[in-house]
């Protein structure tokens, strides 16, 4: 196999609060080849997002820190790189776009010298040249009307509208990596649905690898080319998107998938996993998942899980599979 | 994607500007009947002071002895004082004083006061540490008390006058950028900016110091008022302008002896200042209107 787009070993992200020190991401491991879209899922605080910010470099610090591991991209480490550097690969190599595209746009300028900042700041195009690379971008990715559009303000649109406005404005340097961090959670089913259908297109055309994170299971089976499964601040279970799905091993993933609500059958109360993501940083031994686990056992409770190996291309963090 | 044209969108009329955040405000403040008169008074004043020397045939420093404290008439529209000099005249040259007073010192106190206000909220720890407190302190005196103790050290005068306003009032503005600033540095197309690889410098420049404007411009229209009547007080307690400058405070000190044999002496640079003042608080007010976010859609 070639080398990995983005190869992250082992990264540690703490927190440093008045409480003490807080292992948002303890750990964590993840591979993204180059054009592959790799979806990352997991409840609310179990350090998707905390993750693709440290990919970023940008974990607001203080109070956060990578206090260890590895973040290589195309073989280059970035933990240890400059701040100049980071700003160089930073929305020309690696964009990003965030959830919520209702404040993701500077409201003070017009959509075209937001498209167009980005162009100027890493090709030193022209004002000239970075308008007409704005419009031919917001043709690109589905806006009508682009000439009039690049010159109106972001209150002017739609949540889906610039949602589009954000992906062309990270799409622009045709970067080799795209973070997505819940690119859809904040807009209605049909707009998901195209935004979806964009960055599907986006990732065919321009062979843009995309890291996808969201706690939606639709999505990424929608998507996705591998899942990558985090609880707690670790990976517990990572593996092609078809038989993750299809035949989920480890009892979180069990869970999440039983959570999803099915079109046949009769109609009973959804099923939720029982309990809380813990706190970070408040279980210390065995398997974070262990107190909200029914197969757990006393190895479970006392002894932390590696994540190995468990069938073809899939490797899952549970005793259960030893 | 052939199904996009099902988004809403605003549609724009043929007639219509582009809609811009400021040209929004501007819509809002023309509508604004009180600030309306705020810019009509100002502008008055504006105008008497840029054309002082050709509406009267007086000069501000010379009088008559024989004609002193006349009552209004027809050769001196609001009298003259206890020099016989001509009291329009006055009035309208100390209208160049003080609007000149009131706007330096404001543009000087925002200036530094946004610039340290910047730098403490953007790169808090030890830079707010070192800035905030110097606010604290600068606080802690009544501001028309350390104005008084500046200019008591730089010796009275107009020029010192103005220096002492704009420094007394730089936490004013410091602390509300910095607020602004703190607010600001959590949205999320601070982090976007971040992400598509901006420097500090262009983050703070381009995209929160627009930001912090509005109420910058409300405050400073306000600060106007308040600059205008520091430099007032200063002028009646002898520490401002110097005669025969026509300075409205001193106006009001130098004639304040003559109160009972020539109120008008006394009223007209008074009122004088109450109308520039309010003149500014209104449009002061009309522009926070305009330019509250909260009452954008």
């Amino acid at each position: 196999m070639s080398q990995p787009l983005l190869e992250i070993e082992n990264l540690q992200t703490h927190f440093f609060t008045d409480r003490g020190q807080i292992p948002a991401v303890d750990g964590v491991s993840i591979r993204v080849n180059k054009g592959e879209v790799v979806g990352i899922v997991g409840e609310s605080g179990c350090g998707k997002s905390v993750t693709s910010l440290s990919v970023m470099r940008l974990v607001p610090n203080p109070p956060g820190k990578i206090v260890g591991g590895s973040i290589r991209f195309k073989g280059e480490e970035l933990v240890a790189a400059s701040e100049k550097r980071m700003r160089e690969l930073r929305g020309n190599e690696i964009a990003m776009i965030f959830q919520e595209p209702m404040t993701s746009l500077n409201p003070v300028y017009t959509i075209g010298d937001q498209i167009g900042e980005v162009i100027r700041l890493h090709t030193g195009a022209t004002k000239k040249e970075a308008r007409q690379r704005s419009i031919d971008m917001l043709k690109k990715v589905g806006i009508p009307r682009a000439e009039a559009i690049v010159d109106e303000y972001p209150h002017q649109l739609s949540g889906g509208m610039r949602q589009r406005v954000m992906i062309a404005m990270a799409m622009a340097c045709n970067p080799e990596l795209l973070i997505a961090d819940e690119p859809t959670t904040a807009l209605d089913v049909t707009i998901q649905a195209q935004i979806l259908d964009l960055m599907r297109q986006l990732n065919r055309e321009s062979e843009t690898a995309i890291m996808l994170i969201t706690h939606d299971l639709g999505v990424v089976a929608e998507m996705c080319h591998r899942v990558v499964v985090m609880y707690a601040g670790n990976v517990v279970e990572e593996g092609d998107v078809r038989s993750i799905l299809k035949e989920p091993k480890h009892p979180y993933t069990i869970g999440l998938l039983h959570s999803l609500p099915k079109l046949e059958g009769a109609r009973k109360r959804l099923y939720s996993i029982p309990g809380n993501v813990p706190i970070p940083g408040s279980l210390t031994v065995g398997c974070r998942f262990a107190p909200r686990c029914e197969h757990a056992t006393d190895r479970c409770r006392t002894e932390m899980p590696e994540l190995r190996p468990a069938g073809p291309n899939r490797r899952t963090r549970c005793w259960l599979y030893d | 994607m052939a199904e996009t044209h099902v988004e809403t969108v605003r549609v724009q009329q043929p007639d219509e500007p582009v809609s811009s955040p400021w040209r929004d405000a501007w819509r809002t403040l023309r509508k604004n009947r009180m600030a309306i008169a705020g810019f009509v008074i100002i502008f008055v004043f504006v105008l008497l002071a840029l054309l002082a020397p050709y509406i009267t045939p007086y000069a501000y420093d010379k009088g008559e002895l024989i004609d002193k404290n006349k009552p209004p008439s027809a050769e001196h529209w609001f009298g003259t004082d206890y020099n016989g000099r001509d009291v329009f005249t006055r009035v309208i040259y100390g209208a160049q004083i003080s609007l000149r007073v009131g706007l330096f010192s404001v543009i000087g106190s925002v200036i530094a006061g946004t610039f340290l206000g910047l730098l403490a909220g953007y790169y808090g720890r030890w830079v707010d540490m070192i800035i905030s407190r110097l606010f604290d302190i600068m606080l802690a005196f009544p501001s028309i008390l350390l104005a008084i103790a500046i200019v008591a050290m730089l010796g009275p005068s107009l020029e010192n006058a103005l220096l002492a306003i704009a420094i007394v009032n730089i936490p004013t503005y410091g602390r509300l950028v910095r607020s602004r600033v703190l607010s600001l540095k959590e949205e999320e197309f601070v982090m976007a900016a971040k992400a598509i690889g901006s420097k500090n410098s262009r983050i703070i420049l381009q995209h929160i110091l627009p930001n912090s404007l509005a109420p910058i411009i409300v405050t400073g229209t306000l600060g106007i008022a308040t600059a205008i009547l520091e430099a007032a007080a200063l002028g009646f307690l002898g520490l401002g302008a110097q005669p025969p400058q026509p300075e409205w405070g001193l106006m009001l000190s130098d004639s304040r002896q003559y109160i009972q044999k020539a109120p008008w002496t006394v009223i007209f640079p008074g009122l004088s200042i109450m109308l520039t003042v309010l003149g500014f608080n209104l449009i002061g007010d009309g522009l926070r209107d305009a330019l509250d976010p909260r009452m954008k859609h």
